[in-house]
């Protein structure tokens, strides 16, 4: 095989570029598949596949190189395994986010299970980009890598995923008692 | 900027991915509109819950190790071509706002089209929207001229004269680094009432275009002065009088900054 320059060859380009996103890669793993079993498995396969298509990888952001891989492989999964869940989102609509909320909620006293509990409510893409925010601290441009999305639905897609987690603590009044 | 347009701005504004000038647009109206303003604390609020409780998941011990045991497993033939799962990033995903980007977003991008011929006016008035759009660096912010100029120090060959025209009703609201025209460039931003200002200034060589020049090009006005070895180049959405106006403050001799 003829190695690219930037390619993780060697073991140590292995554990430059695959092991310090582990944690990283596991995390979204969670998150998309909903249980430890399934993540587990699909990390695993995940970094055996950056590992195997190591050719692929062209320098840059390692972690938003390993996520993507992490993220194709969670929906090829989740497609066979769970057909259901994958249901295609309309991003068109962006009215409801534009619409003034009469006392939107405060968070700061929000209970952490609900919380955990609200964002696994949301909708796979949402969810998706709202962890790779807030949780991994991506940008928006490698958010927009990572789902294969354009910047505006980047934007559009964190917007609505907060404008749910508002409404479900606004109902649920578990803020802010 | 009305509230429905603030709405989605309001995200990129919180997540720092907002652009100097749109993120004054934005702060501004928050100042003025209590139901904007407590959307935005709503928002802040939320970050922070999201951000300081535990929701990272841990790795298991497990998967760690066998993770760990794969590169020491032989590499099975690894292809040499780029498969599917690699993301090459595409060009049109950065520049290509989604349709779900609404109208402001569209409003912004509207002006770039693609570059035709006369490459340095075109690329003042791109360099001018792009300043505008989603995404762009805020590099320094600041209507202190005392600020803004060491802010260039090492970061240009040139140290470019930054000076404040608030009083004239030019306010300075800061500066950034730009590319133009083959050479990095400073960019000092202004505001005429809504309207903000693009003057990029870099030194003169041959690229001079030696006289005043002023022209309207994909509906932004542009206005060149030299100054003491400079080129100021000015660009707006403002009227070509005010525009020259602050042309003319700049060419004047001010006191050494």
């Amino acid at each position: 095989m003829g190695p690219s320059v930037s390619a993780p060859e060697s073991p140590a380009g292995f554990e430059q570029v695959v092991l310090p996103h582990l944690d990283a890669a596991y995390n979204l793993a969670r998150w998309l598949a909903g249980n430890d079993h399934d993540a587990e498995d699909i990390a695993q396969e995940a970094c055996a596949r950056a590992w195997q298509f190591r050719g692929g990888y062209r320098g840059g952001d390692s972690r938003a190189w390993l996520l993507a891989i992490v993220r194709n492989t969670a929906c090829t999964w989740l497609k066979k395994n769970r057909s259901r869940i994958m249901v295609p989102l309309d991003d068109q609509e962006v009215a409801d986010v534009e619409e003034a909320m009469a006392s939107p909620p405060d968070f700061h006293n929000a209970d952490v299970a609900a919380l955990r509990a609200a964002v696994e409510e949301l909708p796979l893409d949402f969810r998706e980009a709202l962890v790779l925010r807030e949780l991994e601290g991506l940008s928006y441009k490698e958010i927009a890598d990572v789902a294969e999305v354009p910047l505006g639905t980047v934007m559009s897609r964190l917007a609505r995923a907060r404008r749910q987690l508002q409404i479900i603590f606004q109902r649920k009044g578990d803020v802010n008692p | 900027m009305n509230c429905a347009d603030l709405r989605l701005l309001l995200h990129a504004y919180s997540d720092g991915e907002l652009d100097l000038v749109r993120s004054l647009d934005v702060e501004q109206h928050l100042q003025t509109c209590a139901t904007c303003a407590a959307q935005n604390r709503s928002l802040l609020s939320l970050r922070t819950a999201l951000r300081s409780a535990p929701l990272a998941h841990a790795t298991p011990p497990s998967l760690r190790q066998k993770v760990r045991s794969l590169n020491r497993a032989p590499a099975e033939s690894p292809p040499p071509e780029t498969p599917r799962p690699s993301r090459a990033p595409r060009l049109w995903q950065w520049l290509a706002f989604g349709a779900t980007a609404a109208a402001v977003l569209m409003l912004t991008l509207r002006p770039v089209g693609p570059s035709p011929g006369d490459s340095l006016a075109d690329e003042l008035v791109s360099g001018h929207v792009r300043s505008l759009m989603v995404g762009h660096l805020t590099d320094v912010q600041s209507s202190d001229q005392h600020t803004v100029k060491p802010w260039f120090n090492g970061k240009l060959d040139f140290a470019p004269t930054v000076r404040d025209f608030a009083a004239q009703g030019f306010p300075l609201v800061g500066g950034r680094l730009d590319y133009l025209n083959g050479r990095a460039v400073s960019a000092l931003v202004y505001r005429r009432n809504q309207h903000f200002i693009n003057v990029f200034v870099w030194p003169a060589d041959r690229t001079g275009v030696g006289q005043p020049i002023a022209e309207n090009r994909r509906g932004y006005n542009l206005v060149s002065r030299d100054v003491e070895g400079f080129h100021y180049w000015l660009v707006s959405d403002l009227n070509p009088t005010e525009l020259s106006q602050l042309a003319d403050l700049l060419g004047e001799p001010g006191p050494a900054p």
